[in-house]
């Protein structure tokens, strides 16, 4: 499924991401299917930073800056405020792997089984890049952090975000990543267009000071990605119609880990590496297995 | 017409927030305020409010979810109590840097451990310095009358504001309340006109980054509002007067204009001390009650006035801050202290962790206040097996183990 990316740009120039931010890309990816009656809300992110200070703001929707575990039940607030004055403004929180998977975890769960009326997007950089670089429950297994030092790498996989959320039986949820825009650009509006009830985008963005290599990488890093099936693209409706959107071609995941810096106690560590290779592999398969039981006509 | 009922003040409180007409209401279950919010619950399933209800998972979500509420314009409300009202610390202090003029019903209740759901004003009195205004109901019928107050000034100010109201003494005792004519509410509260609604036709960013060059700023015109909603306070307490039929003020008087003695209180356990005055006067002591109703902004020239030239203070505190002393006797003392008629301020602790204040408790306190020479920070009222007085000195606190490296 291709869809044409709009022209139209709704970021400004110039903002305070890092050259090759993965974030920014997204943010700026978001904007092109999200309409002008929207309003985000932003808790403590890089994005805090990189909408600018007072008085710059880079976008041309309302942003609301709030508190690093409260994206979800802010957009909440926001969208009953909007509901009882009769506007049908779609209303996005924004967060980050922490604001997501870690500190605002409670938030969002909360407004998830509530099946509250908004788009939350988690933009992740699998670790808190804001503070320099920091573990979060985002962080994949073998992982180079300021707090998972090369003496200690990350020794738990990532956190199953997309399970938890799928548990919620929300309306839609979905994998995207920047490096491959049609696909984003479908998923967005794809969750914009269903009303009334939470919808969830997982953005795989690659920062690359975090992870610990090349800018111009960025695009192909996050391509990788999702070639090696570490970051598989699906969709999941109602909690249990999975799809998979893109299919990916078997690229070995030593060539998505050797491109960043991070990964190297993971590539020096061969059992740690097959432990690795097993997880995505296993991963994959369930999703696999869901994606064809969605797809067969039987009963999800 | 005003109807007149015999309500709760959790109940009276849901109706306050119902004739303030509040178009997003998200709070958490906690005694013990949890009727307020099942009052409210009702209110809007029935239609009677029309309100956005959000059943959120906790406090600081219920804050959270009150703060993009109001930022997009609607007129939001919550009620906690105790350990609730600390979780949401952080989204009060959200609040007021947002100016955003929500009201919270806060049931005051002494926090753990161990574990008590009773009557204490310590949980609200440690908001203290957050810049919220805050008000203290001693009857059912303000319980309600000061929200409706509450907002009229914080939508002035665009400072939000809590009531506090004493678990159980007031949340959970019925009274006779009139609940007002709805379109006389109205006159008198407005609907909010807010200056900003997170209007997609103007996309500004509200709430983020600011640089040394600005954020001192931004605090000094929070303090300078703060300072404004005093005058607005006794403003809009005159217009409830007129409109809704009884005036509020920031500070109330009970036998003050002649007396020596004055006993200090705030909330519910007033009623007490003002039986005690009572007494008092009919046994020939010149005893009067100043009732401090706003705490914040803390009306400091008009304590100044009350109390300037009087032979004693006591001020009851059901609350302490533990290395000074009961925080309203702190704040009494700071608005006196280095003027020529200031009186000595005697602080006494009472009631904490529910604790029975009664007519009784107050006659003691007089009693002490009337033989005791130094003005003592703190007297604890009550405490098993003392007398009133400052902390023991019998008392041995464990000494420091001497080091090695001193031997």
């Amino acid at each position: 499924m291709r869809w044409v990316v709009p022209e139209a740009e709704h970021m400004a120039e110039g903002t305070l991401g890092c050259q090759g931010c993965g974030g920014a890309l997204s943010m700026r990816l978001v904007l092109k299917e999200l309409g002008q009656d929207a309003v985000a809300v932003l808790p403590a992110c890089c994005w805090s930073i990189i909408d600018g200070p007072w008085p710059v703001h880079a976008l041309d929707i309302p942003v609301l800056h709030t508190a690093f575990e409260t994206a979800a039940v802010v957009a909440t607030g926001v969208k009953a405020a909007k509901t009882i004055q009769g506007k049908d403004t779609t209303v996005v929180a924004w967060a980050g792997d922490g604001g997501t998977f870690d500190i605002g975890l409670q938030a969002l769960s909360g407004a998830a089984e509530r099946n509250e009326d908004i788009l939350f997007i988690c933009y992740d950089n699998e670790a808190y890049m804001n503070t320099g670089i920091q573990r979060s429950s985002s962080t994949p297994t073998g992982t180079w952090t300021t707090t998972t030092p090369d003496q200690r790498p990350e020794a738990r996989p990532k956190k199953d975000i997309m399970g938890i959320i799928a548990a919620h039986r929300i309306p839609y949820a979905a994998t995207a990543t920047a490096a491959y825009p049609e696909d984003l650009e479908h998923k967005v509006r794809t969750a914009v267009s269903i009303k009334g009830g939470m919808r969830f985008l997982h953005l795989l963005s690659v920062c690359p000071p975090g992870w610990k290599m090349e800018a111009d990488q960025a695009i192909e890093v996050m391509r990788r990605a999702v070639r090696s099936k570490v970051f598989p693209l699906y969709e999941i409706r109602n909690g249990r119609e999975y799809t998979i959107t893109h299919w990916p071609d078997d690229l070995p995941i030593e060539d998505y880990f050797s491109l960043q810096g991070r990964f190297k106690p993971l590539l020096g560590n061969d059992e740690m590496l097959e432990l690795v290779r097993e997880n995505v592999e296993e991963r994959w398969q369930t999703l696999l297995a869901r994606h064809e039981r969605s797809h067969s006509g039987a009963p999800a | 017409m005003p109807e007149r009922l015999l309500l709760t003040g959790n109940h009276a409180a849901a109706y306050g927030a119902m004739l303030a007409r509040s178009e997003v209401i998200s709070a958490y279950p906690i005694t013990p305020q949890t009727m307020i919010v099942e009052l409210l619950s009702e209110l809007t399933a029935s239609g009677r409010l029309d309100a956005k209800f959000i059943t959120v998972e906790s406090e600081h979500s219920a804050m959270a979810a009150c703060v993009g509420a109001s930022a997009a314009g609607a007129r939001a409300y919550t009620a906690t109590s105790g350990q609730g009202l600390a979780l949401m610390h952080e989204m009060l202090h959200w609040a007021v840097g947002a100016r955003l003029p929500i009201v919270l019903t806060n049931v005051s209740r002494a926090m753990a451990p161990g574990w008590s759901i009773w009557s204490d004003q310590s949980d609200i009195l440690s908001q203290r310095d957050v810049g919220w205004m805050m008000l203290f109901a001693e009857s059912v019928q303000e319980a309600q009358d000061f929200i409706i107050w509450m907002y009229r000034v914080a939508e002035q100010v665009f400072l939000p504001g809590m009531v506090g109201m004493d678990a159980f003494i007031l949340s959970h005792t019925a009274e006779p309340l009139i609940v007002h004519d709805q379109e006389a509410v109205d006159e008198y509260l407005p609907g909010f006109q807010p200056l900003y609604d997170l209007d997609p036709e103007q996309p500004r960013a509200y709430g983020g980054l600011v640089n040394r060059d600005h954020y001192f700023e931004l605090r000094y015109k929070v303090y300078e509002n703060m300072e404004r909603a005093g005058q607005l306070l006794i403003d809009a307490g005159e217009e409830f007067g007129e409109v809704l039929g009884h005036k509020y003020t920031p500070l109330e008087g009970f036998m003050l204009d002649d007396a020596d003695y004055v006993l200090v209180s705030a909330g519910a356990m007033t009623s007490n001390v003002r039986q005690a005055v009572r007494d008092l006067r009919e046994k020939g002591i010149k005893a009067g009650l100043l009732r401090v109703i706003a705490f914040r902004p803390f009306p400091v020239k008009q304590i100044r006035q009350k109390l300037g030239g009087r032979k004693k203070v006591a001020v009851l505190d059901r609350n302490m801050s533990a290395g000074h002393s009961g925080i309203f006797a702190e704040e009494i003392r700071s608005a006196l202290l280095g003027r020529p008629d200031a009186p000595p301020v005697y602080g006494y602790v009472v009631g904490i962790g529910g604790r029975d204040v009664r007519v009784e408790t107050a006659h003691e306190v007089m009693n002490d206040l009337l033989v005791r020479d130094e003005p003592e920070m703190s007297l604890f009222v009550g405490v098993k097996g003392l007398p009133i007085g400052p902390l023991r000195s019998d008392y041995e606190i464990r000494p420091l183990e001497p080091l090695e490296v001193m031997r």
